[in-house]
């Protein structure tokens, strides 16, 4: 486990390696605004809070991350990159021919990847069933699924929270990345989702609410332990956060960098 | 392993196959494999799972009325070494949680025995809300996934055994109510994908499915008296199609196919897939719903509407065969 100056520079490392690997996958294109969002959460979870070894990726007492939000792959390829699951050779398999490494990430326990993402809202629904696996075979691992808040309109995420509570499953750990923006706009534009927390609260969750950037609040948050009881934990975003020309705007949810803003881009990187 | 008896195939005829697989044959399955779960969508009682909730109620979750969650959960108990079981009613099973069935059991892979009861018309009064005459088109185009579709009740207790063991995901369609007619009396080699002769016969073969394959049965022997020499087949899998029972059938007059199920992309849809490979190929009549959400009734009349009763099912093949060969 990495100290708090050590994980804030690892999401630094992986701003810089995310902004360059969608610099390199050219007029393909990729997911800048909610990969930038996620930088800090990603850092947070593989550099100080999961239970994961990439010399044995199998490990059924490992804890599990269920990465819903699937296209956030630019802060997952480079956490997993970072925590020695992927190497700097995988990330350049980026979006290229053949390559296991898309847009969205695909079950595979050797690079870390629990799930296989693209389709909204079903990790959530996937993380029941393992947080009940864990409880049956008495684990004490920890299941934490990743979401997006426009991901939170899926009707399969509220059936699968009221699951989570309905089962006690204080071994589950929801995490809304909370970035306000959605493929069409701001969430609170295309389909409101507020009040957020009191809405996770009355589906029996202990509801945890932070700067989702702040890696101090998000190790505090993440490490927290409830009993009988889920948590979820409203990491509020930036969407395209650390690049000032992408901050806020839904134009960069999937998008092409130029070699200018590229520059630029990195520039404001220190 | 289940020991199939000719009295165990009366009792699970009493039972209907839905009553045979969960009431019976899920409890003694999971006494063997105590990684056995299921899991329902609220219809728990209904599907006779109380005696198994009784005896297992640690390997029973009900999710409620949400079949889509139903089959994430069940993909996560698989995914850590669990062998799920999920069922309802086969309309909601495969419609509402068709995506989850493509995600998490094509796609990742992750083997879920998907029941769904109550396919093709026998839920009668209760409006094509609750008829599955799509479910076989739906399931049989997602890669990965094995369809089954037994014809009575001990061989839907055999496609369920044969399904936990199999290494694929798989959707077990049930049909037919209480008391369903017995085609298999004594115990019989059931194997996926391998389809069973139940008649010979070498003019027309009906290739048929469901508890369609007992009114093949019934209608063969109403054409007793024509000249037609007529072979029956329970194709109890429909993905994957045997496809060498259909090869070795080529030389045949007339091919049909018998399903509960729109005549689009089902049992029908498998063979013509199989056929359009050959020059030559004899033609196939396609027996079942003709594509329409029909009027309501009760299940003999819903089956007559569409013309699937034993009777109408030898005349349309009689019919069909002598304007073919102009007798």
């Amino acid at each position: 486990m990495k100290d708090i100056v050590q994980i804030e520079e690892m999401a630094m490392s992986m701003r810089r390696k995310a902004l360059e690997m969608a610099f390199d996958c050219g007029k393909n294109g990729s997911h800048l605004g909610g990969g930038l969002s996620a930088i800090e959460i990603f850092a947070s979870l593989y550099g100080g809070v999961l239970n994961v070894d990439p010399k044995c990726p199998d490990n059924p007492l490992r804890d599990r991350m269920v990465v819903s939000k699937g296209h956030c792959v630019l802060a997952y390829y480079t956490a997993l990159w970072q925590a020695g699951f992927l190497s700097e050779n995988d990330l350049k398999a980026f979006e290229t021919n053949g390559s296991p490494f898309h847009g969205h990430a695909t079950r595979n326990l050797s690079y870390g990847i629990d799930f296989s993402g693209g389709s909204l809202g079903q990790g959530l629904s996937f993380a029941v069933g393992v947080a009940l696996s864990c409880k049956k075979r008495s684990f004490s691992s920890r299941i934490y699924t990743l979401v997006g808040d426009g991901e939170c309109d899926e009707g399969i995420v509220w059936e699968s929270l009221m699951a989570a509570g309905n089962f006690c499953l204080d071994n589950f750990i929801v995490i809304i990345d909370c970035n306000g923006l959605q493929y069409d706009g701001f969430t609170n534009e295309v389909m409101k989702m507020s009040p957020l927390s009191e809405k996770l609260s009355s589906f029996g969750f202990s509801v945890k609410e932070i700067d989702g950037h702040d890696c101090k609040s998000l190790l505090a948050a993440l490490k927290t332990k409830t009993e009988g009881q889920p948590m979820a934990v409203i990491a509020h975003t930036v969407k395209g956060k650390g690049v000032s020309f992408m901050e806020n705007r839904k134009e960069w949810h999937h998008s092409i960098l130029t070699e200018n803003q590229y520059k630029q881009a990195q520039s404001e990187q220190s | 392993m289940i020991n199939f008896t000719s009295t165990q195939a009366r009792t699970y005829s009493r039972l209907g196959q839905r009553g045979a697989i969960f009431g019976l044959a899920l409890p003694e399955l999971a006494q063997e494999n105590p990684n056995i779960v299921a899991l329902s969508a609220d219809l728990a009682s209904l599907s006779g799972m109380d005696r198994y909730k009784s005896m297992f109620p640690d390997r029973f979750y009900n999710i409620g009325i949400a079949e889509q969650n139903m089959v994430g959960i069940a993909a996560g108990l698989s995914s850590e070494g669990f062998v799920p079981t999920v069922t309802t009613y086969a309309t909601f099973i495969s419609l509402r949680s068709c995506e989850q069935i493509r995600h998490f059991l094509g796609y990742m892979k992750m083997n879920v025995v998907v029941v769904g009861s109550g396919a093709g018309l026998v839920q009668s009064y209760s409006g094509s809300t609750h008829y599955a005459i799509e479910d076989m088109a739906v399931m049989r185009s997602i890669p990965n996934m094995v369809v089954l579709s037994p014809a009575d009740a001990g061989s839907a207790v055999m496609a369920f055994e044969s399904a936990l063991k199999c290494k694929e995901p798989v959707y077990i369609r049930l049909t037919g109510g209480l008391n369903c007619p017995i085609v298999y009396k004594e115990p019989f080699d059931y194997q996926i994908g391998k389809s069973n002769v139940i008649i010979e016969g070498t003019d027309v073969v009906i290739y048929a499915t469901g508890v369609m394959v007992s009114h093949a049965i019934k209608a063969v022997s109403l054409l007793q008296t024509s000249s037609i020499s007529v072979k029956v087949v329970d194709m109890h899998t429909i993905k994957p199609i045997d496809r060498m029972e259909i090869e070795a059938d080529l030389d045949c007059k007339l091919m049909v196919s018998l399903e509960e199920h729109n005549v689009i992309g089902g049992l029908g849809g498998a063979v013509s897939e199989v056929l359009s490979d050959y020059a030559n190929s004899p033609v196939l009549l396609k027996l079942g719903v003709h594509d329409a959400f029909g009027t309501v009734g009760d299940y003999e009349y819903l089956l007559s509407q569409n013309r699937l009763l034993p009777d109408q099912i030898a005349e349309d093949i009689k019919n069909k065969y002598e304007q073919l060969y102009k007798i």
